[in-house]
This record gives C-alpha cells, structure tokens and sequence, in this order.
C-alpha cells in the first residue's frame, strides 16, 4: 500500500535522533516528580505511544494529575483539566458556538477537550450523557457541533480518573465506555523510600515547572507511527492469541476479550518493546502490559463463586507461551 | 514464584491427606495402636492448620516430637529395622513430615512416601480385601498427584478420578507384564528382612503337649484341595506332614537322623496298592519347608522331594502360597526296616516309668504287635480318657505319665505321643505323623477346605505284615472328631462363635462364606501361587529356563513396549519447530539443576531467574536466550549454523 509506506517515510524522518534514549530520558525525567512508580510511567507512555487513552482507577491524592501534567510537559503537549462533577454538560467538555454580533455568525468555542493532553478527573461524577460527550471525542478524535466537524488535536491523550466504584455518587462506566480506554491502572500508595524522599523533598509544582519538553509534538506522532512496526513475530501473535481464546474458552470468564482489547494488548506490547530499547516484542512485554489492558474489560463468570479480576488475571498469567 | 516452591491449595491438600488416610488404613491391622494414633493426630492437626489457622510445629517441637518417634518405635520393636519395625518408623515419619508440609515438593515426597506405605503393606497380607484397599490408596494417590499439577480452576468433585483411573488402567499392561516376567527367585533377591514374610501359623518343627491344641480354635486356611476325581471318605482324610522320630519324654522332634533332608528319591519307598487319588494342593504360607499331602503320596509336585519318611519336602520355606498337584495311594505296602530305623523307631528316653512299666509288661506277657497296638486302643477306649480342646497343662518330669494315669484328658497329641510311648515300650516300631485329618467341603468352589483347626497328630506302626500303618488313638477316644471333622466337634463344645449368633441367616451365611472361599482360592490359586515354581513352569513353556533368559525377556519386552509407545505417540505429534523442541530440552536441562519452569514464564524471565539463582549457569544460558529470542521473536532467520550453535551452547550447559 504505497500511501502508508510514504506516510511511514515521511514520520520517520522527523523521529527523535536517538528514539531509545530519548524514551529513557523520558522515563527518567518524569520518574523524578512521580517517585517510584516507573512502571505506572512506562504503562502510561506505552498507552500513550499505542494511540490508545489511559483510566486511572485509585482514590485522590495519589498523583493522578501530576502524572498527566509531568507526561505532557515532558512531551512538550498542551494540557487541560476537566473536572467532572454531576452537573457537568457536554457543552462544558467540547465547547459552544457564541453568536457573535460584528460577525453576524455563530462562532465555536472550543472546550477543554481541544487539548493534547486531556485530564479528565472523577469521570464517574459526572451523568453517563457527560461522559459519552468525552467518549465520543476519544474514540472519534473529532468533536461533531451543530454539523461542524471539529478535529481534536494530534496527538491526543485523555487521562480519566475515576474514584472506587463503591463511593457514593457515582454513575459507573458502563463496559462498553470501559473498552475505549486502552489501559487501566492503578497508582497505589508509594513506598517507603518515595515516600519519605516525597516528603522531605522540595514543592513539587516548581519541580513539575523545571521539566522541559524532550520531544516535539511531530517527533512524538512519528514515535506513535513507529509502534506498529515493532516486530512481532508469529510466535507471539500465537501467544497473544492464546491469551484471548483462553480468556474466551476458560471456565470463570464471564465475556472473552474482545478484538480491540487484542489489538490494544498487541501494541502495548509493542510500545513497551520499545520502550524497553527492543524493536522485536517478547511474551515478557505481552506479560508486562496485560493486567492493565485486560484487567478491566475482565468479569467473572455470575455464579455462587464469584471470581475477583486478580484471579481471573492469574489464571490468564498462567496460559503457556506457545 | 516456582513451582516447587508454590504453596498448597487447600483442595490437593485434603486430597492428599485422604490419599495417605487411604494408604495408611490397612497398617491399622498389625501396626501398633500407638504408632497408628500419632499418624492420625500429625494428619488432624495438618488439616487444623489449614482449616482453623492452627500454627505448624516449630523446629524445636519437630525435633522433641521426631526423637519422641524414634524412641517409641525402638520401644516397642527394639529396633528400627525389620518388617514391623521398619512400616511403623515409616508411618510415623509420614507422620512427621505431615507437620512440616507446605509446598509443592514436600507434598510430593508425602506422596512417594504414601506409596512406599502401599507397597510395604503387600508384605504383610495379600488378601483380595487388602488388594482392593491397596488399590484404592494407590487410585487416591494418583488422584492426588494430578491434583497437585493440575490447574485449579478446573471443577467437579472428582474430576480427577477419570484421568487417575485411566493411568491405572494405561499402567495395568505393564504391571501385568512385569508380574509375568519379573524374576521370582526362591530366595528374597534383594534381603527382604528376616521377618518380611511375617509370623505364620501352623504345625512346627516339633511337637510337644499343647502344641496342636492351640491351633484346636483357628479357622485360619492352611490349605485347600481339589480332588480330580471323588474325595475319599472323610476318614480317609489324613494329610501328612512331619514325622517325628525322636522323643525326650516330652518334646517330640525330627531328630538326628537322615530322613528328614538326605536321599530324596523320585519314586518312593513302597509299594502302591489300590487306586490313585489325584488332587491338588493350594498350600497358605507356612514358613516351613514341607508340603502336605494326603497319606501317602506317591509322587512329588515340581520342587518338591519325597523323603525317606514319605513327606513332601520343598527346598525353601513357603512363604507364598503355593499350588501343587500330587498322587496318593491310600493303600500300600513299605518295605523291611532297617536295622538303623528299627532303632530309631524303638528309642525311649527314661522318663514316664509308668508308661513304660506298662508297655513292656505286654512285652513280657509275649504280646505279638498287633495284638498289642489292640491291647493299648482298647485301654484309651474303656478308661476313662476325655478328649478335649482345653487339655489340663502336663508340667511334671513325666508328662506320658501324668497324662496315661492323673489327668487322662488330651488332645491328638497327648494321645499320639502316650500310644507311641506305649508302643515302643511294647517293642514295636512307632512313630508320630503330624499333619492335617479331614477338611471342609466347600460346595461352590467344589473344594476341600482344610483349617488350621484341624491340625492332628497319629501314630504309626510297623507290623510285620504291611510295613508300617497308620494307627490313630483319637478314634478310639473319639471317632467323631475323625469322622465328623473339626467343626462339628467346636460346634458342640461351644467354642466356635459362628453358630452361636445365628438368626436364622445360617443356610444364606454359609452360603455366601462358601462363595467368599470359592473367590479366595481362585485369587490364590491364579495371583498368589504364581511364585518362582509357577513361574519357571510357565515360562519354560515359552523356552525360557534361565534367570537370565528371563530377565532378558523382561528387559526386551519393556525396552519394546517403549520403542513402540515413542514411535506411536511421535507420528500421533504435530512436526514441531526445531526451536520449540529446543527450548524444551533447554527447560528439562534446567530442571536438573533443579530449576523449574514454568510453561508460562517468557524466556528473558527464565534468564534472569537463573542468572540468580545459579549464577555458574549464567553465561552459557544467556547466550542460549539471547540467541534463541533473537530466532524466535526477533527478525533473525532459523539458519542450520545457528541452530548447530543452540544446540552447541545447550549441550555446554553445566559442563
């Protein structure tokens, strides 16, 4: 297909001079205001790199927002945050068109979601007709108004966060919104060490300020065009594969993953290859990156003995590398 | 986390736990109650730990309860060694090594431990009930091992009694093949302990005052016969055994002489008379050396020798039973004595004056033999003389005497050996024949069922006329032991349990006990009697005569079986990459160092595992990794140079 072997050309010469070490630098400079947590970091840029939008699931105070302002000042994006509450309207997220009188025109005002990086914070506040306006955006990358089609910037990254379930007032994501989200991860308390390096250390907005862009928005699209030609070979397809026929076939699992989560998985893998300086993917990165593609599309099977997400993960850790 | 290392899921623990409870039962029969009750409390407090959060022992109270162990065992049996010794310090270090089970490889060790209990209870009883709980325990412990490496999200409560079954089932040809083939040696091959083959009861090799009237109350086998033709009348029932010459006055024993061991002969010393009585013997264990056959038999079964005082003698102890098929003429003719045998047959000891004074006053009245046995049955018969189970204890120097004049109430014995006395005093040649009178008929099987019940002693002596005959002092006292057999007599001196609770049930009791004996000898007669005269009988027929032949045949049979299972089992696999099988015998390599993999552990993983865990391993593995990764899931191509070096650096590994 000649279009993309040129498209392909054309990314590759704006890549970084040296991908493997700027990725490290990355790694690295956002480690320094999120201590401890390298493989959140790694997780979040293999998301990012795989063109997919990231779901933190964890309780507030952990760092959720550092993370999505360290990641796009690392990468040199734009930032914005919406807060979602229950009274939140689609019009807050995607913008409205203002009637302008010297103009005689309806002119459109974009929302926060014309961002790079997108924070979408307690999205399970908000009422599922709020949530789908952002969903919508995520999946389409383009925000439809009142017939005007309105493209979302590239790239375009959306963190959500989203409380416990269990708190009261919240409207549960649906699965079907759960699928959009490429990865799901859970920060968890630091520990020792970050924590204590965490509270002896300096103000963490002034650090979060000294962060300066390593990459370009071109040589970050030209990454992410990169990620489907990591080399995967037809050993692991076979074991990425085996992984959904046994999420599908296995006693316990009440839906199978479906084929975007397949792919989702393929290229996390391959973002993490990557990341990880390899341009050939491992069962190891399939490994490293399934509990946060797979773990919240998963759902035990509805009988007497309800299996949790962490068994469930178990048994799919457990499938043999062919 | 490793395998080996993994803890126990709570389903293959009770598994296993049920398994051993399963292999552990049958010991419950001759272990100690002791020994039986500290397995039992290590196994409970196992599963407390499991159930209610109890804590294991620490290595303190291991050590104290370990030492507390070994010393009970040497307590009991005075040693550690030894069949009995040997399954009770078995049983309680299972015990033991329940209290500090908690991974995978010691619930492996308890299971090969489970299955050393299994086979070391074969030592002790063969029995088909023992068979089938043997079997069973064997079954569990399968089930039990599939358990342990089997996926634990697997369902059902017995999802695991199939594929057990079916390894069974699968590993049956081969136990077959092996119980066939497998070197059976006269002589335990590999020193089974002196006492492996266990306590056995039955005659002895001598005979003194009580002797027989202990066995009077045993219902315990001693052997079962299957006549060819019509069983002789139930007097005529008299099984031989050893025949004792020498007397102290007391004890009655083989003696000193040749006839018991030297000059086996192939044809006996005397001359048939009358008809043939063809039959087959399916001898118990006795641990003695003799074979029993109805008076006299004429011809000595495969491995056995008649001995100048036709007997059958074997050249090994029976220790397992044993089939035999013999030739007896119940009438006949032995020839003049020697004057070396007139000597023994006339030897008296000092003891029991009164006895002698009596004999040899018939002596001097000038008594010809006959006249004399009559003289002496004819005193037994119109004396007051008791016959009877519980024979008053004969202490004194003189116990002939204290039995011919105080007590005058015996057994067999007593009588044999006082007729014998008398009879040499008399002047005539005597001797005692101890074996088995009458038997049991059982109408199922359509056998003779002889128990050790109906042990018995008699007397023969040798008259001019016919050589030697048998002469049997109970009949005189009472002949309805002789005609009537045993059972009869404990039936109405009220010993024998069984017909005391009755209810009615006896036709369908006797019955089914009939039929239960009718499958025991088959179960001997095809499993147990297939001992090494058995064997060398049957494989001769295939042209095996030798140890080694055979032991050849066993090799090339299995080496066969297993050439052709690869054979079948490869074409049935899919033609697999080079590389995969590679990386399988890279893994298997491993696990000689004792490292286990996992099916689901990627290859760079595995490298750093071992990297730490056996750094000397390190470079040799990484270079297999590296390269390996490199084919598999890089873009390198497989080239036959590069799988020569896989195969190069695999076989370097561990050098």
């Amino acid at each position: 297909m000649p279009p993309q072997t040129t498209a392909t050309q054309k990314s590759s010469q704006k890549l970084p001079a040296n991908p493997g070490e700027t990725i490290t630098k990355l790694v690295a400079g956002i480690g320094n205001i999120i201590l401890g947590k390298g493989d959140i970091i790694r997780l979040a840029l293999s998301c990012l790199l795989a063109r997919g939008h990231l779901l933190i699931e964890d309780l507030p105070g952990m760092g959720k927002t550092t993370l999505a302002q360290g990641l796009a000042r690392a990468l040199g994006l734009e930032f914005q945050r919406i807060q979602f509450t229950s009274d939140l309207l689609p019009a807050d997220i995607i913008g409205v068109s203002i009637y302008e009188r010297e103009a005689q025109t309806f002119r459109f005002h974009p929302g926060p979601v014309f961002s790079q990086v997108v924070l979408a914070d307690e999205i399970n506040r908000a009422t599922p007709r709020a949530q789908s306006a952002l969903l919508e955006a995520m999946e389409e990358r383009q925000v439809t108004v009142e017939g005007t089609t309105h493209a979302v910037p590239e790239p375009f990254f959306v963190i959500a966060t989203q409380n416990p379930s269990n708190q009261t007032g919240t409207f549960e994501l649906p699965e079907s919104q759960l699928d959009r989200f490429l990865m799901c991860v859970h920060m968890g308390y630091p520990d020792h060490h970050a924590e204590r390096a965490l509270l002896t250390g300096g103000d963490r907005r002034e650090q979060l300020a000294s962060i300066r862009p390593l990459l370009t928005p071109a040589e970050l699209v030209a990454l992410q065009a990169r990620i489907p030609n990591v080399h995967a070979s037809a050993a692991l397809v076979d074991y990425v594969q085996a992984l959904l026929r046994f999420s599908r076939e296995a006693p316990g699992f009440r839906l199978g993953l479906s084929p975007r989560a397949g792919l989702g998985l393929l290229r996390c893998a391959q973002a993490w290859a990557l990341i990880d300086g390899r341009n050939h993917v491992l069962p190891e990165d399939v490994q490293a990156v399934l509990p946060s593609v797979a773990g919240h599309r998963l759902q035990g099977a509805e009988d007497s003995t309800q299996i949790s997400q962490q068994e469930l993960l178990a048994r799919l850790r457990a499938v043999p590398i062919p | 986390m490793s395998i080996t290392s993994a803890p126990l899921t709570r389903r293959a623990l009770a598994m296993l736990l049920l398994a051993l409870t399963a292999a552990a039962a049958p010991h419950a029969f001759h272990l100690p109650l002791g020994i039986m009750l500290f397995v039992i409390v290590c196994g409970l407090w196992r599963w407390m730990v499991e159930r209610a959060g109890w804590p294991l022992p620490g290595r303190t109270l291991r050590a104290v309860l370990t030492i507390a162990a070994l010393s009970f065992v040497v307590l009991i049996f005075g040693t550690v060694f030894g069949r009995d010794a040997g399954t009770a310090l078995l049983s309680v270090m299972l015990g033991l090594k329940l209290l500090e089970l908690r991974n995978y490889r010691d619930a492996m060790l308890t299971l090969f431990l489970g299955c050393f209990l299994v086979v070391v209870m074969a030592f002790h009883s063969q029995e088909i009930p023992v068979a089938i709980a043997l079997l069973t325990a064997l079954l569990l412990l399968t089930m039990a091992l599939i358990e342990l490496h089997r996926d634990p999200s697997a369902r059902g409560p017995m999802r695991n009694l199939q594929p057990a079954a079916m390894m069974l089932l699968a590993a049956a040809p081969l136990a077959a093949l092996m119980f066939v083939l497998f070197p059976r040696l006269p002589a335990p091959l590999w020193g089974l302990p002196a006492d492996a083959h266990g306590k056995t009861t039955g005659l002895s090799e001598t005979m003194s005052p009580g002797a027989i009237s202990q066995l009077a109350t045993s219902d315990e086998i001693a052997f079962r016969v299957l006549f060819d033709g019509a069983p002789p009348a139930a007097e005529d029932l008299y099984w031989r055994g050893p025949v004792f010459w020498h007397t102290d006055g007391r004890n009655w024993s083989v003696g000193n002489h040749p006839g018991m061991t030297a000059s086996p002969r192939m044809r006996p010393d005397f001359t048939p008379l009358g008809a043939p009585i063809n039959y087959t013997v399916m001898l118990e264990p006795t641990g003695q050396s003799w074979l029993f056959a109805l008076d006299l038999p004429y011809t000595a079964p495969a491995g056995g020798v008649q001995t100048e005082d036709m007997f059958l003698l074997t050249g090994q102890p029976v220790r397992e039973p044993r089939h035999y098929a013999v030739t007896s003429y119940s009438a006949h003719r032995t020839p003049e004595l020697s004057a070396a045998q007139r000597e023994r047959a006339l030897q008296l000891p000092d003891a029991n004056p009164r006895t002698l004074a009596l004999g040899r006053a018939w002596q001097e009245e000038g008594l010809a033999p006959e006249t004399a046995l009559q003289r002496a049955l004819a005193h037994f018969h119109n004396e007051e003389f008791h016959y009877t189970l519980s024979p008053p204890m004969l202490s004194g120097a003189d116990p002939v005497d204290s039995f011919m004049f105080e007590t005058r109430a015996g057994f067999c014995e007593h009588y044999a050996a006082a007729f014998t006395v008398l009879m040499r005093a008399a002047g005539v040649p005597a001797r005692i024949v101890t074996g088995y009178q009458g038997g049991e008929r059982n109408p199922i099987g359509d056998h003779l069922i002889v128990r050790q019940r109906d042990a018995h002693a008699w007397a023969e002596v040798w008259l001019p006329a016919q050589g030697w005959t048998r002469v049997d002092p109970t009949a005189a006292v009472a002949p309805e032991r002789i005609q009537h057999g045993s059972a009869d007599l404990l039936a109405r001196s009220g010993i024998n349990a069984r017909t005391r609770y009755d209810f009615g049930l006896r036709p369908l009791l006797d019955r089914v006990s009939a039929s239960w004996d009718a499958l025991n000898t088959r179960w001997n007669a095809w499993v147990l009697a297939y001992g090494p005269d058995a064997q060398s009988s049957l494989l001769a027929r295939f042209g095996l005569r030798s140890w080694l032949a055979m032991t050849l045949a066993l090799a090339g049979t299995i080496a066969i079986v297993l050439v052709l299972i690869t054979l079948l089992t490869r074409s049935a696999r899919q033609p697999r990459d080079p590389l995969v099988e590679l990386h399988t015998r890279f893994r298997s390599r491993l696990a000689r160092f004792g490292i286990m993999t996992e099916a689901s552990e990627g290859p760079i993983a595995l490298a750093h595992r071992v990297r730490q865990r056996n750094p000397e391993l390190a470079a040799n593995v990484d270079m297999f990794t590296a390269l390996y990764v490199a084919m598999r899931y890089g873009k390198k191509n497989h080239t036959p140079s590069d799988l020569r070096h896989l195969r190069r650096t695999l076989a370097n590994l561990g050098r």
